[in-house]
């Protein structure tokens, strides 16, 4: 398509990330104690200190008890992949996770994740760059549509094969069965995760979780 | 959603006394699935919770001893469900767990939790113009003649007709099993039969448990009738969803004919509901289809449908039969 009338970008671009995450105050950044009264505290500032390591990231954090590890994630550490999607544990759009294992970050308080390793879909790529198995094979098979549901399928997904339930068609779908997508990228989503689930494996050894 | 205060004890005792201390208004808190979710939506408003997964040594699965199997209250319902002793002598268990819910839930939820969770019906979860007993108490029952294809039609109530939501208690309760409890005036052991109340006119009255009463471990008798059993669960997609009619089965054959049976079924009723004149219909008989056909509709026996869930009935009747039969072929 042609847009003639389109201005050279101005640099910096704000884009709608950006311009989201600016609105927050405080965001990506750990808070100290001291902090959590300030007027243009983040949100979540509370009086539970929490102690936890977000892709390898240490955070000391003082939260309130009734802000979900989701909300902290997105609002106060800027990490806006998990998606809110229902905010019931009912779609798995929020999936991240919590030592080790999936869990619905929207229905775990914050809080409780103190001391532990919380790993979101930031954190899976290498070092690099280059894509985990799992976000790679989604892009082969074209696993998604509009893609909001996306980041909570993979580490699903990642979950999934190092659980051991990768070994069937029938036992993905049952084990994916948390994770809706409205798009309807099922199929595509099915031949992702068998085709990484051997890569993961022959990378990780089985049980790797 | 409210702010609360934040509790963390170390032991089940110290749990029991924070409680103790607490103004009117603490909940304890475990995987959070259930009461979190509540909270957001405004049903559970606990000033305080407690919450116990930080307690030492309650999420240990116990099969040491011959007679029983002990499972700690904090085990997550997916380390139950894979368990080797719970997937050998109790496959209905391990299968109500599966069927339960999504991976991620069952890595977050216990047992514990999990046989306290409260109902699905939308008008105990919706905003306080429904009316709602259970929720709000003498506002009456909005399901009664509203949409009730879900709710029950065995147990139920002038005041509700709630179902009682979860899979694995139904298990349980085939497997006669038992938890223990703590609290400021000691540890009791409580049938998991009879942990749920009938709603009667104080539907807002769920377990026969106090507030204070923290579940610590459920124990199951071991024993031969458990491994020839099965969870078998209708539901209106095939993963993911909550049970329209459940059956956990358990036979134990001799010869050909039918040493014990148990029956308990979920989905339908206010409570998890044990059959028992239907597995006594079944004892001395050889296993028929036909047979588990009568045992069935025994089962059924007194059911009361609504205007919408009177499919309930057939499709209960079927769930069981097929139940027993596949249960037959494990035995």
């Amino acid at each position: 398509m042609n847009h003639p009338s389109t201005p050279p970008p101005a640099a910096p671009q704000l884009n709608r990330r950006t311009f989201m995450m600016s609105t927050a105050a405080g965001a990506g950044v750990a808070v100290s104690p001291h902090a959590a009264a300030a007027p243009d505290a983040p949100p979540h500032a509370g009086t539970q200190p929490t102690q936890v390591s977000v892709n390898g990231q240490p955070h000391a954090l003082m939260l309130e008890p009734r802000a979900s590890l989701l909300d902290v994630l997105r609002e106060q550490l800027g990490l806006t992949g998990a998606k809110k999607g229902c905010d019931h544990g009912q779609c798995g759009a929020c999936t991240v996770h919590l030592d080790g294992r999936r869990v619905a970050s929207c229905l775990t308080l914050a809080v409780k994740a103190d001391g532990c390793a919380v790993t979101t879909i930031e954190g899976i790529a290498a070092a690099d760059g280059t894509l985990h198995p799992m976000q790679q094979s989604f892009v082969d098979h074209d696993a998604l549509q509009c893609g909001y549901c996306t980041p909570g399928q993979v580490m699903a997904a990642i979950a999934c094969v190092r659980e051991g339930h990768a070994t069937s068609d029938a036992q993905i779908r049952e084990s994916m069965s948390g994770n809706l997508c409205r798009c309807g990228a099922y199929a595509g989503i099915l031949e992702a995760i068998r085709e990484a689930a051997p890569l993961m494996l022959r990378r990780e050894g089985p049980r790797h979780a | 959603m409210r702010d609360l205060a934040y509790l963390r004890p170390r032991s089940t005792g110290e749990a029991v006394q924070l409680f103790a201390r607490q103004p009117i208004g603490a909940r304890y808190f475990a995987g959070g699935t259930t009461l979190f979710d509540l909270m957001k939506l405004g049903v559970e408003a606990p000033a305080t919770v407690i919450d116990v997964t930080r307690i030492e040594g309650l999420a240990n699965i116990d099969a040491s001893e011959r007679g029983e199997l002990r499972i700690g209250a904090l085990a997550a319902m997916s380390e139950v469900a894979e368990h080797a002793v719970v997937l050998r002598e109790f496959p209905a268990l391990s299968e109500s767990l599966w069927q339960a819910a999504s991976q991620q839930l069952r890595n977050m939820a216990t047992v514990g939790g999990n046989l306290l969770q409260r109902t699905r019906c939308a008008y105990f979860r919706g905003s306080p113009e429904f009316a709602c007993n259970k929720r709000q108490p003498g506002s009456g029952c909005a399901a009664l003649g509203g949409q009730n294809r879900g709710h029950a039609v065995l147990g139920g109530s002038e005041a509700c007709v709630a179902v009682y939501p979860g899979d694995m208690a139904v298990a349980l309760t085939a497997f006669d099993a038992v938890v223990d409890t703590l609290s400021p005036r000691g540890e009791r052991t409580v049938p998991v039969r009879e942990l749920q109340r009938a709603p009667g006119a104080t539907p807002h009255l769920e377990t026969v448990l106090a507030a204070d009463e923290l579940i610590v471990r459920i124990r199951i008798p071991r024993g031969p009738v458990g491994r020839a059993s099965t969870y078998h669960k209708v539901r209106d997609r095939e993963s993911y969803a909550f049970a329209l009619a459940s059956a956990a089965v358990a036979v134990q054959l001799q010869g050909q004919r039918v040493a014990d049976a148990r029956i308990a079924l979920g989905g339908v009723a206010t409570r998890p509901w044990r059959a028992t004149e239907a597995e006594r219909s079944l004892r001395g008989l050889p296993l028929t289809r036909a047979a588990a056909r009568r045992a069935a509709e025994l089962a059924f026996t007194g059911a009361q449908p609504l205007e919408h869930n009177a499919f309930k009935v057939a499709l209960g009747i079927e769930t069981v039969t097929d139940a027993l039969m596949l249960a037959k072929d494990r035995s």
